[in-house]
C-alpha cells in the first residue's frame, strides 16, 4: 500500500533507465529458450518415444516399458553398457595418472616447458575422428606399428590389440588416455602453480621429502581439481561414439560396441526409434547417476565455504 | 642452542644482485632483528639461512658447522613464513606434528610434544580446527607452534605480525618478547616495523639495498646511526636534516649555522668535543623530533647543552600524548614532538631550545655519521 502511494507520487524510471535494466534479460531470452527447448523439451520428448511403439516414425501409442525389456534382454546391449563401464573406468583412471605424472614431470622446473605443455596438449585440438582414423593405422597389423617393428628385425612382434576381440576395447582405452591425458595434465598444472610456494617451504623445513610433500600437502590442496577432471572425463567417456566410429566401427564383431554407436545404430539403421529412445535413456541414467552427485557436492561445498568467511 | 655467523654472504638472481656482501654474527640465544625498506633483500637472506635458496658466494655457519650446501631439513632449523604456509586441508593438530611424523618421531612423544606447545601459546581448544576456521591471530599462534614443537637451533621468522591489525600486533609483540625469554632460543627475526625490531631484539641488522647498513644494539642505532639512511629509517616522525655551515658563535664555540626562516642566520653551539672530528665546512646536522623544546630558562639550567634557535610554527598536530610541532628553518620543515602543556600554537614564532649533546653530524658527501 504505502510504497504505492510513494511510487505514485513520483515520476517513474524513464523509457531509457527501463531498457538498461531489461537488456541482460533480452539478450539472454533466446539462448535460454533454446537450451531449454534443447535440454528439456527433447528430454521429455525422447522419454516419451521411448515408452512408445515408434519404429520408422515417431508414433504415440503407449506401450509401457516393452522397449526398455527388449533393450536389456539384447547381447549387443548388455556388452555395449558393460564396455562403456570397462572403458570409462580404465580411461578415467589412466588418464588422471599420466595426466597427473605428467604435470608433476613439468612442475619441477624443466627446461623448455612452454613446448613439453603444448606437445601433450595437442591430443586435444585433433577430433576424436581423426584421433580414431590414425590410431586406427598404427594398429593395422599390415601396415602399422607391428609392420614397422617387424621391419627393424623383430619378425615374431605382434601388436593387433585392435583386431581381436578380446582386446580390441583396450586399443580403444589406449588411444582415450592418449587423446586426453594432456587435458588433465593442463587442469592439474595449472592446479599445481596455484599451490602456495610457501606450503613447499614449510614442508622442506619440516623434513619431508619431495614425495611425502606431494601426497600429504600439495594434492590434497588441489584435490578440488580431481573431481572437476574425473566428472569432464565421465562425459566425455559416456558420450564416446567418434572414436570408436572411427576407430574400430564397433568391431571386431560386436566387442566394441558402445551405447551411443547402438543408438545411432537402432534410430537410423534399423529403424527402431522407441528402443533407440529407451537406450538414450539409458545413457542418460549413466550421465545422471555421476553427474547429480557431483552438483550436489559442489553446492554443499560453496555452502560451507560462504559459511566460514 | 646455538650461534649464527654468515661472512660475506652474497646472492644473485641472474644479473641483478641482491645481497651484496653481508656480515652479520648472532651470539647463542640472541634476538637478532632484520629491518630495511621492501625489497631490500630480507627475505632473501631468511631463505638463504634457511636453505631454500642457494649461496652464490660467502658462507653461513650455524654454531661450527658450515651449511653452505646443507638442505633445509637438516639445518636444525624452525620458520615462521609472512603468510605463515599452514597447510590448509590439515588440522592445527595435524600442521604441528607434520615435521616430527616426516622426521619418524614416535606418537607418544608427538602427542607430549604438542600438548606443550598447545598449553604455552593456549591453542588447546583450535587443535581440531583447519586453518581456514581461524582468524589471523589464532593462525599466527599455530605458526609459532609449528616452529616451537621441535627443539632447533635457531628461529627464523619473516615478518610474523605484518599481517595483523594494530592492536593484535601489539599483543603479539610482547608475546614473542616473552618467549623469546622463556625458550631463550637464538632467533632471526624479519620486519620493516622498526618500532618491533626496537622493542623485541637485542642487536639489529638494519639493510638497504643489499647491504647492512649498520648492526648494533637497538639504542646504538637509535641514537649513533651509522648514517643518514639509518638516522632516517629507525625512529618515527624521522630525524630532521639540516643543511649547515661549520663555524663559530658570538662566544667564539665552534658552532654550525644555517639560514634561518626570517633571512637571517641562525647559530648553534656545538657541544664539546665532537667538533675536533669535523674535517668539511659543511655537515648535515640531524636532530631527532624529541630534542627539540620549547625554550626557557629553567630548561638551559637543566641542560646546558641546549641552543636557542626561534622558528615560525606551520602546523601542529596533537596526537593525546604529545604534540607534534612543524617549524619553518629556512627552506626547510623541522618536526619537533612536545609536551602538550608547552606545545606550539599554529602561526606562533616559538623559541626552541635545541639539546645538541644527542644531535648527530652527517658528512655531506659519504652521507656517513661523523
Ligand atoms: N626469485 C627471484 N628472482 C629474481 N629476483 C628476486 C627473486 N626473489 C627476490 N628477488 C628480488 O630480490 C630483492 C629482494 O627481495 P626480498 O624478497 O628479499 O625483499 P624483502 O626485503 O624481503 O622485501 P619485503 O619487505 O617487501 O618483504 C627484490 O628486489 C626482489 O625483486
Ligand atoms: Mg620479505
Amino acid at each position: 500500500m504505502s510504497t504505492a502511494e510513494v511510487d505514485g507520487g513520483q515520476v517513474g524510471p524513464t523509457w531509457r533507465e527501463r531498457l538498461t535494466k531489461a537488456s541482460p534479460v533480452l539478450v539472454l531470452v533466446p539462448s535460454l529458450a533454446a537450451s531449454f527447448i534443447y535440454i528439456f523439451v527433447f528430454t521429455i520428448w525422447t522419454l516419451y518415444i521411448s515408452l512408445s511403439n515408434s519404429s520408422l516414425l515417431p508414433s504415440y501409442d503407449f506401450v509401457g516399458l516393452s522397449n526398455y525389456v527388449s533393450l536389456w534382454s539384447n547381447r549387443r546391449w548388455n556388452i555395449a553398457y558393460s564396455n562403456l563401464f570397462l572403458f570409462s573406468a580404465f580411461y578415467i583412471v589412466g588418464a588422471m595418472a599420466i595426466g597427473l605424472l605428467l604435470a608433476i614431470l613439468i612442475d619441477q622446473r624443466v627446461r623448455g616447458e612452454a613446448m613439453w605443455r603444448t606437445i601433450f596438449l595437442y591430443p586435444l585440438a585433433v577430433s576424436f575422428i581423426v584421433t580414431g582414423t590414425v590410431w586406427s593405422w598404427l594398429y593395422n597389423p599390415v601396415d602399422g606399428i607391428q609392420m614397422l617393428v617387424r621391419g627393424l628385425g623383430w619378425t615374431d612382434f605382434n601388436f593387433a590389440l585392435a583386431s581381436d576381440r578380446n582386446t580390441a576395447i583396450y586399443a580403444i582405452i589406449i588411444t582415450g588416455i592418449w587423446q586426453s591425458s594432456g587435458f588433465a595434465m593442463a587442469l592439474f598444472l595449472a592446479g599445481l602453480r596455484s599451490v602456495d610456494p610457501d606450503l613447499v617451504k614449510a614442508a622442506q623445513i619440516d623434513g619431508a621429502s619431495t614425495f611425502r610433500t606431494y601426497r600429504k600437502v600439495i594434492l590434497p590442496v588441489i584435490a578440488p581439481i580431481f573431481l572437476a577432471v574425473a566428472v569432464i572425463q565421465i562425459q566425455f567417456a559416456i558420450k564416446t561414439f567418434d572414436l570408436v566410429a572411427a576407430l574400430t566401427r564397433g568391431g571386431p564383431g560386436i566387442s566394441t560396441t558402445f551405447p551411443a554407436i547402438y543408438v545411432y545404430d537402432l534410430m537410423f539403421q534399423r529403424g527402431q526409434i522407441g528402443e533407440g529412445a529407451a537406450a538414450a535413456m539409458m545413457m542418460l541414467a549413466a550421465l545422471a547417476v555421476v553427474l547429480v552427485p557431483y552438483s550436489f557436492y559442489v553446492v554443499w561445498r560453496r555452502r560451507k565455504e560462504n559459511r566460514h568467511d | 642452542m646455538s650461534s649464527l655467523t654468515i661472512r660475506n654472504l652474497r646472492k644473485s638472481f641472474g644479473s641483478v644482485e641482491v645481497l651484496k656482501g653481508i656480515d652479520i654474527e648472532a651470539k647463542a640465544g640472541e634476538f637478532i632483528a632484520l629491518v630495511g625498506p621492501s625489497g631490500c633483500g630480507k627475505s632473501t637472506l631468511l631463505a638463504m639461512i634457511a636453505g631454500l635458496e642457494s649461496v652464490s658466494e660467502g658462507e653461513i655457519r650455524i654454531g661450527d658447522r658450515l651449511v653452505n650446501s646443507v638442505a633445509p631439513k637438516d639445518r636444525d632449523i624452525a620458520m615462521v613464513f609472512q603468510s605463515y604456509a599452514l597447510y590448509p586441508t590439515m588440522t592445527v593438530r595435524e600442521n604441528i606434528t607434520f615435521g616430527m611424523e616426516s622426521r619418524g618421531v614416535p606418537r607418544p612423544q608427538r602427542d607430549e610434544a604438542v600438548k606443550r606447545v598447545a598449553a604455552l601459546l593456549q591453542i588447546e581448544p583450535l587443535l581440531g580446527r583447519k586453518p581456514g576456521q581461524l582468524s589471523g591471530g589464532q593462525r599466527q599462534r599455530v605458526a609459532m607452534g609449528r616452529a616451537l614443537v621441535r627443539d632447533p637451533k635457531l628461529f627464523l621468522f619473516d615478518e610474523p605480525l605484518s599481517n595483523l591489525d594494530a592492536k593484535l600486533r601489539v599483543d603479539m609483540r610482547s608475546e614473542i618478547k616473552k618467549l623469546h625469554h622463556r625458550v631463550g632460543k637464538t632467533t632471526i627475526y624479519v620486519t620493516h616495523d622498526q618500532v618491533e625490531a626496537m622493542t623485541l631484539a637485542s642487536r639489529i641488522a638494519v639493510m638497504h639495498q643489499g647491504q647492512v647498513q649498520q648492526f648494533d644494539e637497538p639504542q646504538a642505532v637509535y641514537d649513533r646511526p651509522a648514517n643518514m639512511f639509518v638516522a632516517g629509517f629507525m625512529g618515527s616522525p624521522a630525524m630532521n636534516f639540516i643543511q649547515t655551515e661549520v663555524g663559530t658563535d658570538t662566544d667564539g664555540r665552534p658552532a654550525v649555522s644555517f639560514k634561518a626562516a626570517g633571512g637571517g642566520t641562525a647559530t648553534l653551539a656545538l657541544h664539546n668535543g665532537i667538533a675536533g672530528q669535523i674535517s668539511t665546512r659543511n655537515v648535515i646536522l640531524g636532530i631527532r623530533p624529541e630534542h627539540i623544546f620549547r625554550y626557557s630558562p629553567e630548561l638551559k639550567a637543566a641542560k646546558p647543552s641546549i641552543a636557542k634557535v626561534e622558528a615560525p610554527v606551520e602546523m601542529v598536530e596533537p596526537t593525546g600524548a604529545e604534540t607534534i610541532g612543524f617549524m619553518r628553518f629556512g627552506d626547510l620543515e623541522v618536526v619537533g614532538r612536545f609536551d602538550p602543556d608547552e606545545a606550539p600554537r599554529m602561526g606562533e614564532t616559538i623559541t626552541l631550545g635545541v639539546d645538541m649533546s644527542h644531535a648527530c653530524l652527517f658528512d655531506p658527501i659519504t652521507k656517513n655519521l661523523i
